[in-house]
Order: structure tokens, then sequence, then C-alpha cells
């Protein structure tokens, strides 16, 4: 056995490895906790709507344009769905629930075909005001929803006012309650 | 029943380790040391009981018992029983499970039969291992219970992805599992040689045996997994540089690492902090391969069961265990005694040397893989692949194989330089020769594949050279181990630069009668038809091929169809002859009804592999040599002991 | 690095000091390739309209994320190369691709596709269809967000 050699630069040398593992512990905890998905709604959080026209998705809705979000003040709900969309399914019994609370709710029907909408609505029921046909996806990317179903809250002068990616579910409800009580303060 | 026993058990063991912790961290203080006979039997007794849990859900998943939760979600009834099996552990819970029990079972092994080490290092050694199994004790108990009941037993299980319905990747997993577990072994060796500043040979000899078992381990399992991604994802590559590949490497680079430092410090009393930090980092980049992997915060192609909970309570863990074990490296190293001093000229300085590159190559891995996230932070979008890996890596590979051809006939301590003339020039030569004529015939060839052709050759000759002037019959079994390891390496280097220096694909749209020239094959597609499997449907295809006019042979690759669930898997078809391997995959009908076809000729690729299998091979002629010596010696310590006592009497 | 003459053994006291700045010097060597090399050699993820806006370099190897464009799948006579576009909400980029398709890889779904700008086609080495509902590749997961930005830029 030597004896010990105590020397000044292994001191610091030592302590290198515990410095790179925090760095990577700071990187790591940022890419988990980065509010990626966070972002994606907040974007368009306080914009105003982009102009868009669709046509009726259904025979006995009209279609959707933006200008219905401007004209009488009213905060109001606008759903992206799709009828080939399984979580929307499961959503409609929420979307029911809001619309028999007075709330209006105008749908966009994603890439979907007029008898494909109309079993849809027939068999989860018809919560919608008004239905737009968007085959292009058009309107669901200028608003900034990847995917459906999601939901947008809409104040009365037409500003995008909360985003829900996801189907609302039963918890959801209040929340997004709050959310138009809040756009139309 | 079985659900309830087999959670119950798991919950005493849970409170075994506390124990064992508990009374372990006592024992080293003089007051309470009496606590110190405690600790073996109750790591013997936790590591039985976790085995017990394991079995029971083994149990559960082979009855299919739906009630359980995590067999409804993962299995299914009309399932080939291998699958059955290996759907215990081809999910998130049951995976946490076996790896528990892995580390249980090898922390109950280290108590029965380590009597090498100081009985203070084996305790606290002990009490670092129980300490990282509590963590995952408290994981799997309540983040992810594997035993969870429905509240109604389900009609029918969900099945397992199918591209875990394969026999190689359903037993590959558990395999790197073994490694990453041993190297955790390694891991409490590191803490409890701080805890008692005792770093010496004793501690490198007692961690050397779980090092060269977790790198047996690891060797194969990432052999066997490139295998599995060569064949199964029908891209025709061997390692695609995927964040879960880089994550298998990782912890093997660390571990090749320090195998070698643990000889030196084994050997000759020389590198003792090193080597403790190694021991330290093996099992980090384990732990955070695991974390990549598991918390979704990389993606792959082979992504499975991402969640972020589950991610955040492995960074947890992480954080505890290696920020814990390097801040009490920082602590600890500088107060651990300097070792045995050394020439620059010697073996141990070509051993620091290859450990230096190997350190190197695990940085560059490690930043490769890491790299995409850091500039997403910054909000750019990065993916990094071969074009980095590849050169990257090889400005550290090349000069480290250079070294290993020259290592191991350096004498320890010191040597000189005119000794070895011989062992150097002759495999220099073989590589230039190789140099040579591989741009003369083949050129053009890339730069990469073209030095692999020219080292390859020389490394195989130089692995033989320890042996040279040797009595072949006393020469010690790890000495064997080491040439068929290092040989293998060369062998397998031989087969990637062939695979990237020859190889030749075809693409074309084939009606059933066309053939296509493939290299040397002739390959004709015969027909297109359905067949049916326990748990599929494909369409496969009948191609005939021969080599240069020869017999042809029947292939048959498939495009199937998984019902339970739903899913599509190519399965490529292979043609393996002693120079190589014909590649098949059947793609899709055209408009025209023409079939795509793709094939690649690929030149001695299957020697990867083989090498790969013959470094395994060499890791287990080595522990078996170093397991013989060390049961030859403790009988004779139990003999002298028997002898002394008959003698006292 | 040796002669005939006795090896220098290193001081007693410098040998830990040599070995820790060879290790470290080596370890920053590395740092330091990898970060030049990854300048150079990481792939960026491109959108389309980015692509038209900034193209990179001819022969850098980039990925391309979008939707495959409807109706735009156009299978060349050999059978086993395809023309598509892929597009955003602003964009279009023509792709051609020779090998057999992801089995996910269908007109109107996201794609993303690895290779680099030949002219003004994209043309791709590999293609990277989503795996599942569950499964989307990171880049395409923030791809709105990158679309937001866009757009929020454009109506300031």
């Amino acid at each position: 056995m030597s004896e010990p050699v105590p020397s000044k630069r292994p001191g610091i040398a030592v302590w290198l490895p515990l410095g790179l593992f925090a760095a990577f512990l700071v990187l790591v905890v940022v890419g988990l906790y980065w509010p990626a998905d966070r972002e994606v709604s907040s974007a368009f959080i306080g914009k105003p709507l982009p102009a868009f026209d669709l046509p009726p998705a259904s025979e006995d809705r009209p279609g959707l344009a933006t200008t219905v979000f401007k004209q009488d003040g009213k905060p109001r709900l606008l759903n992206v769905f799709a009828s080939w969309c399984f979580p929307c399914k499961v959503e409609a019994p929420q979307l029911a629930a809001l619309a028999q609370q007075g709330v209006e709710i105008d749908g966009v029907a994603i890439r979907d075909r007029k008898e494909d909408v109309a079993g849809f609505l027939k068999q989860y029921g018809n919560p919608f005001k008004r239905i737009g046909k968007d085959d292009l996806s058009q309107v669901q990317l200028a608003i900034g929803s990847s995917g459906v179903p999601e939901t947008f809250v809409i104040d009365g002068k037409g500003i995008i006012r909360y985003q829900h990616i996801g189907d609302i579910r039963q918890e959801d409800i209040p929340l997004i309650l709050r959310k138009l009580a809040e756009a139309g303060q | 029943m079985i659900a309830e026993l087999g959670l119950a058990v798991l919950w005493m063991a849970a409170a075994l380790a506390v124990l064992q912790l508990v009374a372990g961290a006592l024992a080293l203080r003089p007051a309470t040391a009496h606590l110190a006979g405690v600790v073996r039997p109750v790591a013997i007794l936790q590591g039985a009981l976790v085995a017990c849990a394991f079995a029971a859900l083994i149990w559960l998943f082979l009855s299919t018992d739906l009630s359980v939760k995590l067999v409804a979600e993962n299995s299914h009834s009309a399932k080939p029983f291998i699958f059955k099996l290996a759907g215990t552990w081809g999910n998130h819970e049951g995976s946490m499970l076996m790896w528990v029990t892995i580390m249980s079972l090898a922390g109950g092994f280290v108590a029965l039969i380590e009597k090498r080490l100081p009985e203070n290092t084996l305790i606290a050694t002990l009490a670092g291992q129980a300490f990282v199994s509590l963590g995952f004790y408290a994981f799997l108990l309540l983040a992810s219970n594997p035993f969870e009941r429905l509240p109604e037993p389900a009609p029918e299980g969900a099945g397992l992805n199918p591209l875990l319905q394969d026999i190689g990747l359903a037993f590959h997993p558990p395999t790197l599992y073994v490694g990453y577990v041993g190297l955790s072994i390694a891991f409490s060796f590191a803490i409890g040689a701080l805890v008692t500043r005792d770093v010496g040979p004793a501690f490198a000899r007692a961690m050397r045996p779980w090092v060269l078992g977790a790198w047996i381990f690891l060797t194969l399992g990432i052999t066997a997994g490139s295998y599995w991604a060569y064949y199964t994802l029908g891209w025709g590559g061997w390692w695609f540089w995927d964040p879960v590949e880089n994550a298998s490497l990782m912890p093997w680079l660390a571990a090749t690492a320090l195998l070698h430092s643990c000889s030196v410090l084994a050997a000759r009393n020389a590198l003792r902090t090193w080597t403790v930090m190694l021991g330290v980092v093996a099992f980090s980049m384990s732990m955070v391969g695991t974390f990549l992997v598991r918390s979704g915060i990389l993606t792959s192609v082979h992504a499975f069961a991402v969640d972020p909970t589950r991610g955040t309570f492995i960074l947890a863990l992480l954080a505890i265990y290696i920020g814990g074990a390097l801040l009490l490296f920082g602590l600890r190293a500088s107060t651990v005694t300097e070792g045995a001093r050394f020439a620059v000229f010697s073996r141990e300085s070509s051993l620091v040397f290859n450990n230096v590159m190997l350190c190197g190559i695990l940085g560059i891995v490690l930043v490769g893989t890491l790299y995409p996230l850091l500039t997403e932070a910054m909000g750019v979008k990065v993916s990094v692949g071969p074009p980095y890996f590849n050169p990257v890596s090889s400005v550290f590979a090349i000069p480290m194989m250079m070294v290993m051809a020259v290592g191991p006939v350096l004498r320890w301590r010191e040597d000189k330089g005119g000794r070895i003339t011989w062992q150097v020039a002759v495999p220099a030569l073989v590589s230039a020769a190789a140099l040579l004529a591989v741009e003369l015939i083949f050129a053009p060839i890339n730069l990469l594949p073209a030095l692999g052709l020219a080292i390859a050759p020389g490394l195989a000759v130089a692995s033989f050279q320890p042996l040279v002037g040797r009595n072949l019959r006393r020469t010690p079994l790890p000495i064997y181990g080491m040439v068929v390891a290092h040989f293998g390496i060369a062998v397998a280097l031989f087969g990637m630069a062939s695979e990237g220096a020859f190889s030749t694909e075809r693409l074309a749209a084939m009606n059933p009668g066309d053939s296509q020239q493939v290299g040397p094959f002739k390959v004709t597609l015969q027909d297109i038809g359905p067949i049916a499997g326990p748990n599929w449907t494909a369409l496969e295809a009948t191609v005939s091929a021969s080599y240069s006019g020869g017999e042809p042979t029947i292939l048959h690759p498939q495009a199937r169809t998984f019902a339970n669930p739903p899913g599509n898997r190519t399965e490529s078809a292979l043609l393996t002859r002693w120079n190589g391997q014909l590649y098949a995959v059947l793609g899709e009908e055209g408009d025209d009804g023409r079939w795509q076809m793709r094939f690649w000729w690929k030149p001695f690729v299957p020697m990867i592999w083989y090498g790969g299998a013959l470094v395994a091979l060499g890791g287990l002629l080595a522990l078996l040599g170093r397991v013989a010596r060390d049961v030859k010696r403790l009988v004779a310590v139990d003999k002298i002991a028997y002898r002394r006592e008959r003698q006292g009497r | 690095m040796n002669t005939q003459t006795k090896p220098p053994m290193i001081k007693a006291k410098h040998q830990r000091l040599v070995l820790i700045v060879f290790a470290v010097a080596a370890l920053i060597g590395a740092g330091l390739l990898a970060a030049y090399a990854l300048s150079k050699q990481a792939a960026y993820f491109y959108l389309p309209s980015e692509l038209v806006a900034k193209p990179p370099e001819a022969g850098r190897a980039v990925r391309l994320g979008g939707m495959v464009e409807k109706g735009s799948i156009k299978t060349q006579p050999d059978g086993v190369t395809i023309n598509f576009f892929v597009k955003d909400d602003k964009a279009r980029v023509p792709v051609r691709f020779s090998g057999i398709t992801p089995d996910l890889f269908v007109e109107g779904s996201g794609v993303v596709a690895e290779g680099r700008m030949e002219g003004t086609t994209f043309v791709a080495d590999n293609l990277l269809a989503k795996h599942d509902e569950k499964y989307v590749p990171r880049e395409m997961k923030n791809m709105s967000t990158a679309e937001a930005k866009a757009v929020i830029s454009e109506t300031k």
C-alpha cells in the first residue's frame, strides 16, 4: 500500500462526473417538463379565429362561417370532430350534457362524408347548432388543432379563449363551463 | 388468490429490503456491529421471496387469469404458450418485476457465496444493493402494481403487440436486464468500497465475475437485438443508432471499460479510483438507457409503453442513485489511496488507453443520443443518425483496435519496445496487405469500410499472439477467453466492413415468373398466395434463388397481419451461405398487379453476429476460468481450516 | 514513444495527474469532436413551408414532415418508385421515394421523410409513417406549434 498522495487537482476532477450528470439531469428535466403540448394550445389563445366559410356537413344543420361567432356577443364552443374518430363517440354524452345546459356548440367535421356524419349524429346525438364540412382539414390546421376531437372556447368577438385537446371527459365539464363563463365576461 | 399472494410476498420482500438497508447501515457503526449477522440471511430471503412473486406472475400469465388487469391488457387465451410466458415481461409492470427479481436474486447470491471481501465492505455492498432495490420496489408497489385486479374479469385479453410476438424479441429484453442488473451489483460493490474506503485487488476480484457475467449478457443482448432489428424491420440494416439501441450500447461500452480496468486493479492494484468510478458509470448508463427508453423523451422505432409519469419516477430514482453515488465518489475519491504505478510503455498503459477510448465512444454516443433533446429545448428539431455516429465513433474505435492488437502482448508494469517488434510487425503487415488488396481489387470503397477490411485481418492475427510461446495445455482459461473475445471483435468488424463495402440491393416490381439479378443470385418470383398462422394471416411470396446458376433454393418472405391486437409486420426471408446472406422482403401490390420486392445480397454479413457470439463466448471462458479458480481456492482454504481445527484438538 | 534506455517511470506524485489530464483531455476532445460533427451532420427537421422558404443546401441530410396530399401518390412505371406531395397549410413539396412504403403510409396521413433535396424535389431514402394512433413522431406532435408560429408571424 502506498501512502495517500494528497493532490489538489484530482480533488477538482472527481467532481467532474457529478457535474456532467447534473447537466444531464437539467437537460432531461427540461425535455420532460417543457410544456410542448401546452404551447400548442397557448399559441392561438387570444388570437381571432381565421376567416372561413364551410358548407354544411348535415342535411338538417347549416354550415359554419367565422361571422357566426361575432353576431351576438355570446361565447360558444367550437368542436372539431369526425364520424370515424373513436374518442368523438366517447365524447358525445358530455357534449350533449353541455348543450342541455344551454351552451351553443358548433361543429367542424373533418374529412368526412355526409352520410357518415348523419349516421354518427343519429347514433350518438346531435348537440350542434351548425356543422361545417372541412374536407381538407384546412380550418382544422388554421386554428391550430392537430387531432380530433378538440374543442375551442370562442368568445363573443370571435377570439379563441381556450383549447381543449382530446375528448371532453365527465370531469372536464366544469372546466369547460368555467372557461365559457370567463369568455362571456 | 395467486395474485394477492404474489402481492403480499412482494410487500414482504420490500420490507426485508428495508431491514437489509437499515441493518447494513447500522452494522458499519462499531456500537451496533452485532447487526452484521442479520444482513446476509435477510438478503438471501429477500431474493427467494421476490422469486416467488415473479413465479406467481408467470403462473397468472400461463393460466391467462383475465381478472388480473395486466394479463387482460397484455395476453390472450389463444396465444401460443411461449408468448404467454414472454407476455409476463413484455410489458412495463412485468418487466419491472423481472428487473427487481433478478436484482434481488443476484444480491442474495452475493450474500450466499462471497467470502473474499472484508466483511464490512460486503455489508456495505449488500446495504447498497438493498437501497437500489428499494427504489424499484417503490416503483412497482406504488406506481405499477403488476397484480392489480380488474373490478370484473375481462371476457378476453387484448393480446401482445405483434412486433413483440417474435421468439427473438421475447427473450431479448430479459437478456439485457440480466446485464443491467449485473452492473447494479458492480455498482453496489463500488458503493461498498467507497463507504469503507477499501479499494484493492480483493474488491476487483470480487466484482469481476459479476462484471463479466453482466458483460456476457449485454453482449448477447446487443447481438441478438441487432439481428432482430435486421430481420424484422425489413430495412436490411443491422444497426440504426436508434435511441433504444444506443441505450443498450452505452452500458456495454462502460462495462467493457470496467472489465479491463478491473483486470488492472486485480492484477496490479492500480487504477483504483478509476475502476470505482467506472463501476458507478456502468450502472448509471443502464439506468439512463432505461430512462430514455421508458420515458418516451426520445422517440424511436422501437417505442413502447411510453408514459411521462413513469419517466418521472425513473428520473427520480436516477437522480437519487446516480447523483448520490457520484456525490459519494466526489467526497471519497481523493481519500482512496493511490495504487501501484506503471510506466508509459506497459500493459497498464495500453489498458488505460483502451478505457479512455471506450469512454470517448461512450461520450460520443451519449451526446449524439441527447443532442435532439438539447436542440429541441432551444426550439430546433434535428435527428442524429449514422452520418454522425459512424465516422465520429470511428475516430476513437480505430486507434483503440490498433492498441488492442498490441496491448495483450505487453508486460505489466513496464516493457521495452524492442521486445515486441515482431508482435507489432506481423499484424501491421497483414493489415497493410489487406488494405492494398482492397484498394487494388475493389476500389472505390468508402474510407471506413476500407479501414475496417484492413484492420480486421490484422487484429484477427494479433488476437492469437498472446498464445505464442505458451504451453497451450497449461494456459489459464481467462487467457483463452481474451483471445476468443478479441478474435470475435475482429470477426464482427470484418462483417460490418464487408456489409458496408459490398452490399448490393435490388428493388423491383415483379409479376409471378419475373426474374432479377441480385449480386451473384438470380431470383425468380414464382407465386404469391395467402397463408394462415396460429394467430395471424399473411400473404406469402414464393421466391426461388439460385447462386451463380446453381440449384435454386426456395424463400418465403411474408407480410403478416395480426388479429389480436390488430397490426402488421413484414417477415423477411433469409438465405444464408458461408459467404453471405440473401435478404428478401415482400412489399405491396401495385395498381398494375405487380408486386414490390426488395432484395439485398450482403457478403459476410452474418459474421457480425458470429463475432458477437464469439465475444460472448470469450467472456464465458474467462468467467469459467475465474470461477473455477475461486472455487479451487475456497476448497483449499476450507481444507486448511479443517486441518487446523483437527490439529487444534 | 519508447527508447532503448530505461523507460521513464512517471514520478510518484504525478502519475494520477498525468492519467487524469490524459483522460480529461480525451473526453474533452470527444466532446469537441461531437459538437463539431453534430453541427455538420445532424439532420434538421423541416415543414414543407420551411423547406420552400429556406431550402437546405443540396445533398444535406434532412427530414421533412407533413401530410401526404390526397390524390398525389403516383407510381412510376418501374413499379417501385413513387412521387407524391408532402404539404402543410402553406406549401407543398414534391417527394420521390424508391422502396417499399410502410403499412401506414396512406394519402391524407402524416409522414416523416428522411432524405435530401435534389433540385426542387425531395428525394427520400426512408419514410416513417405514423405507427399507430398512439405513436406520433415527436416532431409531428409539435408540428402545429411550428405552424402556429408561422400563422402568428403572418397575422402580425
